[in-house]
């Protein structure tokens, strides 16, 4: 394994449900639940899970944009919650995001050379001089230029907003981007000049990235490793080759025969999945995938599933791939 | 002007109850056209846009956003009012001229043997009515039901779109439910009078894989069971690829090329056509880079004489071939129609 540039650890986040009199905080909406995972540098790790997983929660707790109930994100072995000032600084400067909507993450009364400019101004990165060559090139890297920086916002289309948010990540020289559903707004024409954009910096400027993504085509376009999300918690987590060939996890198959195909001989038997993502206020006992499982009821509906919360571990032994199903062995 | 009537060939004659000779198609546009007309431009939204529906299939209408591909099926139900412009040598629904109907006999036909679902249900369903008034709603006024009767059967069609617990859920409101419940709710409305055609615009694109997987199984079979034939509007080839028969891609207001769904997919004709299949990311082979189709969709302001795809076309003949008009629709195979220079050889 090589040596991992950032680390969680059982990172949870709850959202408090207050209600009564007082306020007093009655229910609480797990939205992350003891995740951890690694991320080593270079590296494309893509999320993936349905509305409502968890996903984003995770990427902003994970760059503390939101404080987390509990857990740690480690980058570069410290451990961001016991540093600050100017440290902290310096590991934000390394940890950038792009948002899913280019159209609002963007400030519509800043020409884009300024809105590009913010983040090498604040991590003071060289003179004037120096920090304005920054955006230039960062402006080019993404395939826009010097001439368009006086421009506003609104003046381009979806797709190159999406470049600017991307210059602007790119603008502070990080090391990773988590980038949160960063072409589901676009046209697949825009979209795949997006997404080889992406690939290319990647191999460029070696960033890793943090792909959030409902789209498991972009999955497999982008990643090395994915982890599958459901309910809050990692279901499976495995590299993209082993995911697509044979999916461990009943939820992770259902996912994949669910993805619509252009091509006939791709298509699989497809598994409905009954029902809804149950209500985050009253997740399911033991596994939470358990009341849509299509092989828990294959295999009779044995108990366990409703009374046991299967923990994540590697499909076999020594395997670097997880999965959190008692019977993850019956799913092939 | 160039036809794109597909009706011809493979229309199949027969007889109905009363002895009366009917086709198999159920819906005929011909050269259609929408414009928005402001006071400095004209926005060509639709053009010369012909196609046709048969009973019982789904045809999809596909694009990306602004081809016009939903102010197209509007436009056919009469819903893109004044100041658009609309005009077109003729749309005929099941035999009958619409455009030339009153506001009463469209009355007639709209909601009842032609119905639409939209992209977000929570923005097409009333908020303070339950879901079963909504459902019963549509009996009521259509077919001038009891309330007792209405109420009976929303719930039997609440039951038939796979809520579960109907009798219970029908009391529900709409901000209650989770969006692919919402678009139960939708297709149990536009299903209630047990329509002939069925527009879906982007029936799932706000819902999660999983959900939409139910969707668009619960759509085929109503199509299959009921012979509703069903205009599924989309930008999303795969849900093309897995539910429709056959296929009209669109480009900056015009169709580009239409076949089966098949022959699409297998052998695009049209580089758009080509283009989008090969920039869609698939979870099959991994290509080191999509196949991109470079620049943008053109504004519909400043449509050139000639053909609209020729800046971004990576097989363009000669520039002034592309630009000496029109491109002629022509058929390269049987029953499959392409509108680009590149095949007006074949054109006959």
């Amino acid at each position: 394994m090589t040596e991992s540039f950032v680390e969680v650890l059982e990172l949870s986040k709850h959202f408090p449900i207050r209600s009564g009199w007082f306020q007093k905080a009655t229910l609480k909406i797990k939205a992350v639940d003891g995740v951890s995972f690694s991320i080593a540098p270079g590296e494309t790790l893509a999320v993936v899970g349905e509305s409502g997983s968890g996903k984003t929660t995770l990427g902003r707790a994970m760059l503390r944009l939101t404080q987390p109930t509990a857990g740690t994100v480690s980058v570069e072995g410290v451990d961001i919650a016991s540093i600050g000032g100017r440290e902290l600084l310096d590991v934000r400067r390394k940890l950038q995001i792009i948002f899913q909507d280019p159209y609002s993450s963007l400030d519509p009364r800043l020409p884009i050379g300024a809105s590009v400019a913010e983040g090498p101004a604040i991590h003071h990165m060289g003179s004037r001089t120096e920090q304005r060559e920054r955006v230039i090139i960062a402006l080019r890297r993404v395939g826009l230029d010097e001439h368009q920086m006086a421009r506003f916002p609104h003046e381009f289309s979806g797709g190159q907003r999406q470049r600017i948010g991307i210059a602007r990540a790119i603008a502070v020289e990080p090391k990773l981007i988590v980038a949160d559903e960063p072409v589901s707004a676009l046209d697949v024409s825009v979209q795949a000049q997006i997404l080889n954009l992406m690939r290319t910096l990647q191999e460029e400027l070696g960033l890793a990235y943090v792909f959030i993504v409902h789209d498991l085509g972009v999955v497999n376009f982008m990643a090395d490793r994915v982890l599958v999300m459901y309910f809050g918690r990692i279901v499976e987590q495995a590299s993209r080759k082993d995911l697509f060939s044979s999916p461990a996890h009943p939820y992770t198959a259902a996912l994949l025969s669910a993805v619509p195909m252009t091509k006939p001989r791709l298509r699989r038997t497809r598994i409905v999945l009954k029902g809804e993502i149950p209500d985050p206020l009253a997740p399911p006992s033991g596994c939470h995938f358990h009341p849509r499982c299509w092989l828990r009821e294959k295999l009779g509906n044995p108990s366990r599933c409703s009374t046991e919360a299967p923990s994540l571990l590697p499909a076999s032994v020594g395997s670097d791939r997880l999965v959190a199903c008692h019977y993850a062995s019956d799913v092939s | 002007m160039s036809d794109f009537n597909l009706a011809n060939g493979g229309i199949s004659l027969r007889a109905d109850e009363d002895g009366n000779q009917t086709t198999d198609t159920l819906l005929e546009v011909k050269s259609l056209f929408v414009e928005y007309v402001t006071e400095f431009t004209v926005v060509r939204a639709v053009r010369d846009l012909s196609f046709t529906v048969r009973r019982g299939e789904v045809f999809a209408l596909v694009g990306e956003s602004g081809c016009g591909k939903t102010t197209a099926a509007l436009a056919v139900m009469g819903l893109v009012p004044p100041p658009a412009r609309v005009r077109s040598a003729g749309i005929w629904f099941d035999g009958v001229a619409m455009d030339r109907m009153s506001r009463r006999q469209l009355d007639g036909i709209r909601g009842n043997r032609i119905s639409v679902i939209f992209q977000q249900p929570h923005a097409s369903l009333n908020p303070v009515h339950t879901i079963g008034d909504q459902v019963a709603e549509v009996l009521r006024v259509h077919r001038r039901t009891t309330a007792a009767v209405a109420r009976a059967r929303a719930i039997e069609l609440l039951d038939r779109v796979g809520i579960p617990g109907a009798r219970r859920r029908e009391r529900s409101y709409p901000h209650e439910l989770s969006g692919g419940m919402a678009q139960r709710v939708m297709i149990a409305m536009a299903i209630a009078l047990d329509p002939d055609l069925l527009i879906a615009d982007e029936p799932t694109s706000a819902l999660d894989v999983t959900i939409q997987a139910q969707i668009l199984d619960l759509l085929r079979d109503l199509s299959t069971e009921s012979r509703t034939a069903v205009i599924l509007i989309t930008h999303d080839l795969g849900v093309v690829a897995e539910m429709a028969n056959r296929v009209a891609v669109m480009y900056a207001g015009q169709i580009v090329e239409s076949a089966s769904v098949d022959a699409i997919l297998r052998d695009p004709h049209h580089p758009y056509t080509a283009g989008l299949i090969a920039a869609t990311p698939s979870v099959g082979e991994r290509p080191n880079r999509l196949t991109t189709i470079p620049g943008r969709v053109p504004e519909l302001t400043s449509i050139v004489e000639g053909c609209t795809f020729e800046p971004r076309c990576s097989r363009r003949p000669d520039w002034s071939m592309a630009h000496s008009g029109e491109p002629p629709v022509s058929t390269p195979v049987p029953d499959h129609l392409v509108r680009c220079w590149l095949y007006a050889e074949d054109s006959k």
